[in-house]
């Protein structure tokens, strides 16, 4: 009897736990949801209004007829995928030499791929601004894609060289035997076989360079060319200089994250398996 | 091609990669120290002009930037702490097995998944003194008695950071120790339990050990990355109130671009997270090799 009591206590801890990570992760998104679908009056409002008393529309409305607010999601989805393929190729290829080929020193790369999975990007900012302003490459999206491509590529070689290794070498042996090129067995071996790998990797990139800050904000100045995180963090005062337009900045808030929350809910297990594989990016 | 022995033909598999790093990290890291030894500045017509050690000179006199290290030691500190405990807390939970566990734990991840920047400006709206909602259930539950000015006093405003990014991260230091824990192997658990031991005279002896690397590679790349914070800070406080939550990032950033003094950014740079990263590298190198042979 005892037991059975002690079991119902640890499966009601064990169920606030769980309701409290819940709320934990979720609420201050689904706050944003929520004041994204309130009309105007009931937003400034004390107290709190919780539950609204229509749902409205008119934020959503209102965000996709400025006409940035289009061409900042356009300008994340064309600068990340283009960092994120760019850091892709390259990485498999260092991932597969770093893996399945002997090379001389490759302790050395090892090592300079852990310490520039390190590097906090306010290190590069200062000499990359300069390298940018002489390239004239402000307002670029070139600006993005380089730097983006490599301060991931540490994360991309690492993974991919964990997922490369568990291939068999006696297969890549058989392979040449039968007349495959190095390249063909990189091509048409290895890249089939790690196909799940290669999403994995490539979506955590992606995410990462979606989510990137400092390197949008400073090497990007016309509207014309920002992307999501430094255009909505813009929006406090486009309305007017002593209103900030929050029902206009949550709308904008789950659109410019949705496609990440999509991406996190499919993926979720492939996400686990690839940022354990690399366990290097906070 | 086919003629290059392997690792010849492995070097150049390797050159996009290093060509790529090279450009733009390692020369930028060069670059960057290079930099501090020079004044580059309005006074300089943001010419350089060699400075010798001015720039580190200043430094020492400079009293923003003592405080702004405390601040960033501060920030670092604390939310890492709370963001290992958290995360452990959250790592048992989500290997327990239990209905739509799945769901679950891809919940647990979106916080990590969201841009900083974004959800900075959710938080601002969150801890809004007069509409806020937090203010509002804090109130509602008697915990305090009147809207606390969140990011309008320096010391609720430092809690402030902290708590936006132990949402943030926390997730991350999870799925590390997740994976920790579902490598140590499940008769362990189940043998000591056999001698006697309870659950948590378990978790001490058996559980927590295993776990010490997951735990030092999670406190290592948190510790790194908290401590050049910036996205958040920027938007949801702008190191305010009066420099209260300001950070060497932050402070860098300024110098940059309000007060055009790019000698005297990079002698800041040098001087916090150069030396932040060869400790950072010379002290854990070895462990983090390891951690990737076995990966």
């Amino acid at each position: 009897m005892q037991d059975l009591g002690s079991g119902m206590l640890r499966k009601g801890c064990f169920i606030l736990a769980t309701a409290g990570l819940l709320l934990f992760s979720v609420g201050p998104f689904g706050w944003e949801v929520l004041t994204s679908i309130k009309p105007s009056s009931e937003i400034a409002q004390s107290p709190v209004v919780y539950v609204p008393s229509r749902v409205t529309f008119e934020h959503y409305v209102a965000l996709f007829a400025r006409r940035d607010f289009g061409g900042y999601l356009v300008n994340s989805a064309v600068v990340s995928s283009l960092a994120t393929l760019l850091c892709m190729i390259a990485g498999m290829l260092a991932a597969y030499a770093l893996a399945k080929l002997n090379i001389p020193g490759s302790p050395l790369f090892l090592v300079i791929v852990l310490a520039v999975a390190l590097v906090p990007p306010i290190i590069l900012l200062i000499p990359l601004y300069e390298m940018m302003r002489w390239a004239d490459w402000i307002n670029h999206r070139g600006a993005l894609v380089l730097p983006y491509a490599a301060l991931n590529l540490p994360f991309a070689t690492l993974v991919l060289r964990a997922f490369f290794r568990q291939i068999p070498q006696d297969l890549l042996e058989a392979a040449r035997i039968d007349g495959f090129t190095r390249v063909g067995i990189l091509f048409k071996i290895i890249v089939p076989l790690s196909a799940p790998a290669l999403a994995t990797t490539a979506i955590l990139v992606f995410v990462f360079c979606w989510n990137e800050f400092i390197f949008a904000l400073t090497f990007i100045t016309t509207d014309a060319y920002k992307t999501i995180p430094v255009g909505i963090a813009g929006l406090s005062g486009v309305t007017s200089p002593y209103e900030i337009p929050w029902g206009l900045i949550s709308a904008a808030a789950v659109t410019g994250t949705l496609p990440l929350i999509v991406l996190v809910l499919i993926f979720q297990r492939r996400i686990v398996q690839g940022l354990t594989a690399g366990a290097l990016k906070g | 091609m086919g003629k290059l022995p392997d690792h010849g033909f492995g070097l150049l598999l390797l050159l996009p990669a290093l060509v790529l790093v090279s450009l733009m990290v390692l020369y930028p890291l060069a670059r960057n120290v290079h930099l501090s030894f020079y004044e580059k500045d309005l006074h300089s017509g943001l010419e350089s002009r060699f400075a010798g050690w001015y720039n580190y000179q200043r430094l020492g006199h400079d009293s923003r930037f003592f405080t702004s290290f405390f601040n960033t030691v501060f920030f670092t500190g604390v939310s890492v702490s709370i963001e290992l405990l958290l995360g452990l807390g959250f790592a048992l939970v989500l290997n327990a097995s239990f209905p739509a566990r799945g769901a679950i734990r891809a919940m647990a991840l979106i916080p990590w998944a969201l841009p900083t920047a974004v959800m900075a400006m959710a938080w601002t709206w969150i801890y809004n003194d007069v509409y806020g909602v937090l203010n509002d259930v804090l109130l509602r539950l008697g915990i305090i008695d009147e809207g606390v000015a969140w990011l309008g006093t320096p010391s609720a405003a430092r809690w402030a950071v902290i708590f936006a990014d132990v949402w943030k991260t926390t997730p991350f230091v999870s799925i590390i120790l997740l994976a920790g824990l579902q490598s140590i192997p499940a008769d362990l658990c189940e043998a000591i339990r056999i001698d006697g031991a309870k659950a948590v005279q378990g978790f001490r002896l058996v559980t927590l050990p295993l776990l010490l690397p997951s735990m030092v590679v999670a406190l290592l790349f948190r510790t790194v990355h908290a401590f050049g914070i910036f996205d958040l800070i920027y938007v949801l406080t702008g190191g305010g109130p009066g420099g209260a939550t300001e950070t060497v990032s932050v402070y860098v950033y300024y110098n940059l671009f309000r007060y055009l003094d790019f000698g005297y950014a990079a002698a800041l740079v040098v001087a916090t997270f150069l030396v932040l990263l060869l400790v950072a590298i010379l002290t854990y190198l070895p462990m983090l090799k390891r951690e990737v042979e076995l990966g």
